[in-house]
């Protein structure tokens, strides 16, 4: 199911009749080359590269992930209001670029841990909508089986999905830890936001991974408020690439993909050379409030969301960029528009009519033990048991 | 504005902060966002404040600081804003833990909180923060510490609870008279930390039958301490075997939450049980 996913998504582009496609690539270029922004650097003597390159079919296939994302966000907010969604939401819509950016710079056999603002991230890490849809109505089509919910979803390595905040500091730094004592090369990103950085267990967590020098590279995702605290009534420091102290960091713009995409190839790199751990803020923003209780106004004011939504939403950012230079257009980005949104709804479709699990799984999976044991509880009669 | 203000996001450091300004004297009022979240403080709140006085011999003590916590479960917390972390504070001399079940009580029992040179920890169910309406009088005014309060007589079974559970066994106190006219005891236990054990082994003495409920998981829960306790002092006049209707043993669950929770039906089973015994 996983690889499906994955090659749904990947072959995208390449599902359209013959005829068609030979059309097309008459009128659109293999790839353009963009200038991205340079990112603040802190202890490092370079950075990521100022220009890249982007093939059609890259842009295609982030262009349709982005947009599945958002609208999975958004149809999360309407079954949030119908009741279907009960509990925590926390929304990323807005931070779609910071997703499937760090996705594009990394190898799937790469790990990532965040925190639970994590339905973008399950979905790069190939998850579908529909498990994570479903996921979050509590149904046992969910990728948690029901029993997680929107704050702990996980697939392969991808470790959630966190719900207490800053908990995933060491965790991550502990991911590194193995990779480097397996030797695979691979890395672990960590991610965690503006108000999780002033947890003292983050400051742990970059301690242990300087001084062994894990291949971990910490993501500040600084959405600039932390619940309905805005960074500078929070921080000390706002520069949160600087609050590593001795391990080197960068700040990137992580509205754009493509300058989230080389920031994450270059400290990748960095890491997978045994140079020890990085600190990536990305710079972003999200459209909604905390989470689905929080109306997300009464510490911003509207303008502010819609002059985010009008200049930097990721989105419109990398339409722009190939529309203008002649990498799609516009009616064929509308198409992949078209084919998110059915997508979305039969997912939604399958998340409301799924059955819940079964009430026998009340005690599932607490133990790994052999032989399954009765859990006891609310009275001395009914009991449940514990099987994993 | 002084007076009040927001902290950074760091459980842990905003107890040592409040610790460090009740050592000097001055009244501390944490507030730690959801009861789930203490526990990267309970290093503070444990080795820290709870052995304050104790280790410098009453030289000094931080018995001015209160932290407040909304607590319990809410109908759709799920693992981690739904937690009843008092039987983790309980097991720590030193501190005191206050558990309130109505507006009324609550202004009462936070001042007495804040006035008492303890340290104390002050749980507010956060699912009575909306549904609960009362007459609170505008004056200040206090409810004395570790006194639990009978909020209902009864003669033949004593119903003990705290917090928001106390409104379910009132209920299942009404349903009993009125389906098995079984008259029972309700009390309100109110201070976890030290608790009122003449209160309730005095009722318990009267009625010969107990029955403890709360959300938190059965085992290890406050419930085990007030049985073993009950069972110590009334041995004899216990007609049945201490009931203990509690949560299950599992982490705070997502969607079986209404399953989880002891409600009313699940209370009035066992109280049936133990009439019948």
């Amino acid at each position: 199911m996983l690889t499906a996913a994955v090659s749904r998504v990947l072959s995208g582009v390449t599902q359209k009749p013959a005829s068609r496609v030979l059309v097309a690539s008459c009128k659109y270029s293999n790839n353009a080359t963009f200038e991205i922004k340079k990112c603040d650097l802190y202890r490092l003597e370079e950075g990521p590269p100022v220009t890249t390159v982007l093939t059609r079919e890259d842009g295609l296939k982030y262009y349709k992930m982005m947009q599945t994302i958002r609208r999975m966000e958004l149809k999360a907010d309407q079954l949030y209001k119908q009741k279907f969604i009960r509990g925590f939401c926390h929304l990323c819509d807005g931070q779609e670029a910071c997703c499937v950016g760090l996705e594009a710079g990394i190898n799937p056999t790469d790990h990532v841990i965040t925190s639970y603002r994590a339905h973008g991230l399950c979905y790069t890490r190939g998850l579908t909508v529909r498990s994570i849809l479903s996921e979050l109505t509590g149904r046992r089509g969910g990728c948690a089986k029901g029993k997680g919910g929107s704050m702990h979803m996980y697939a392969k390595n991808f470790y959630g999905g966190n719900g207490i905040v800053g908990a995933q500091g060491p965790l991550g730094a502990g991911i590194a830890l193995a990779c480097k004592y397996k030797g695979n090369n691979e890395v672990c990103l960590t991610l965690y936001g503006d108000g999780a950085a002033n947890q003292g267990q983050i400051s742990e967590a970059y301690n242990m991974a300087a001084l062994w020098n894990l291949p971990c590279i910490f993501i500040c995702e600084n959405n600039r408020y932390g619940m309905g605290t805005s960074v500078e009534r929070a921080a000390a420091s706002t520069d949160y690439y600087k609050r590593g102290n001795f391990i080197p960091g960068l700040r990137v713009d992580g509205m754009d993909i493509l300058c989230v995409r080389e920031a994450t190839k270059f400290a990748a790199d960095y890491c997978r050379s045994g140079k020890g751990p990085m600190l990536m803020e990305l710079l972003t923003y999200r459209y909604h409030g905390h989470s689905m209780s929080d109306p997300g106004i009464s510490y911003r004011t509207r303008e502010e969301i819609q002059s985010v939504r009008s200049k930097s939403d990721p989105i419109m950012l990398l339409k722009d960029k190939m529309v203008n230079n002649k990498l799609a257009s516009v009616e064929e980005l509308k198409e992949i528009d078209a084919e998110v949104r059915k997508e979305i709804d039969d997912a939604a479709q399958f998340a409301m009519t799924d059955p819940e699990p079964p009430l026998e799984e009340l005690g599932h999976h607490i133990y790994s033990s052999n032989p399954p044991f009765d859990i006891r509880g609310a009275n001395q009669w009914i009991k449940f048991q514990s099987i994993s | 504005k002084d007076r009040v203000f927001n902290t950074p996001l760091c459980e842990q450091g905003i107890v040592g902060f409040g610790i460090g300004i009740a050592v000097t004297g001055a009244t501390a009022i944490a507030e730690i966002q959801f009861a789930d979240y203490i526990f990267p403080a309970f290093d503070q709140i444990v080795n820290e404040a709870a052995k304050y006085r104790y280790r410098s011999g009453d030289l000094f003590n931080c018995g001015s600081l209160t932290i407040r916590s909304p607590w319990g479960c809410v109908g759709h917390g799920a693992l981690y804003h739904s937690q009843s972390p008092e039987a983790f504070f309980a097991h720590c001399p030193g501190i005191k833990v206050v558990v309130p079940r109505s507006p009324f009580q609550a202004k009462g029992l936070l001042l007495s909180c804040i006035e008492d040179k303890n340290p104390c920890i002050f749980f507010e169910p956060k699912i009575l923060y909306r549904a609960a309406v009362e007459q609170v009088p505008i004056e200040p005014y206090n409810i004395p510490l570790s006194q639990a309060e009978v909020i209902r007589e009864g003669s033949d079974v004593t119903l003990v609870a705290w917090g928001t559970q106390v409104h379910v066994i009132r209920e299942v106190a009404a349903m009993a008279q009125e389906k098995l006219g079984v008259s029972c005891e309700v009390i309100d236990l109110r201070t976890i930390l030290p608790w009122d054990v003449d209160t309730v082994c005095k009722s318990v003495i009267k009625t010969g039958r107990l029955l403890v409920s709360h959300e938190a998981p059965l085992t290890g829960g406050f419930a085990s301490e007030i049985s073993s306790t009950v069972q110590e002092e009334c041995f004899l006049n216990l007609e049945a075997p201490i009931s203990r209707v509690c949560g299950y043993d599992t982490p705070f669950p997502h969607i079986f939450e209404p399953f989880y929770i002891p409600d009313k039906w699940k209370c009035y089973d066992a109280l049936r049980k133990m009439i019948n015994y």
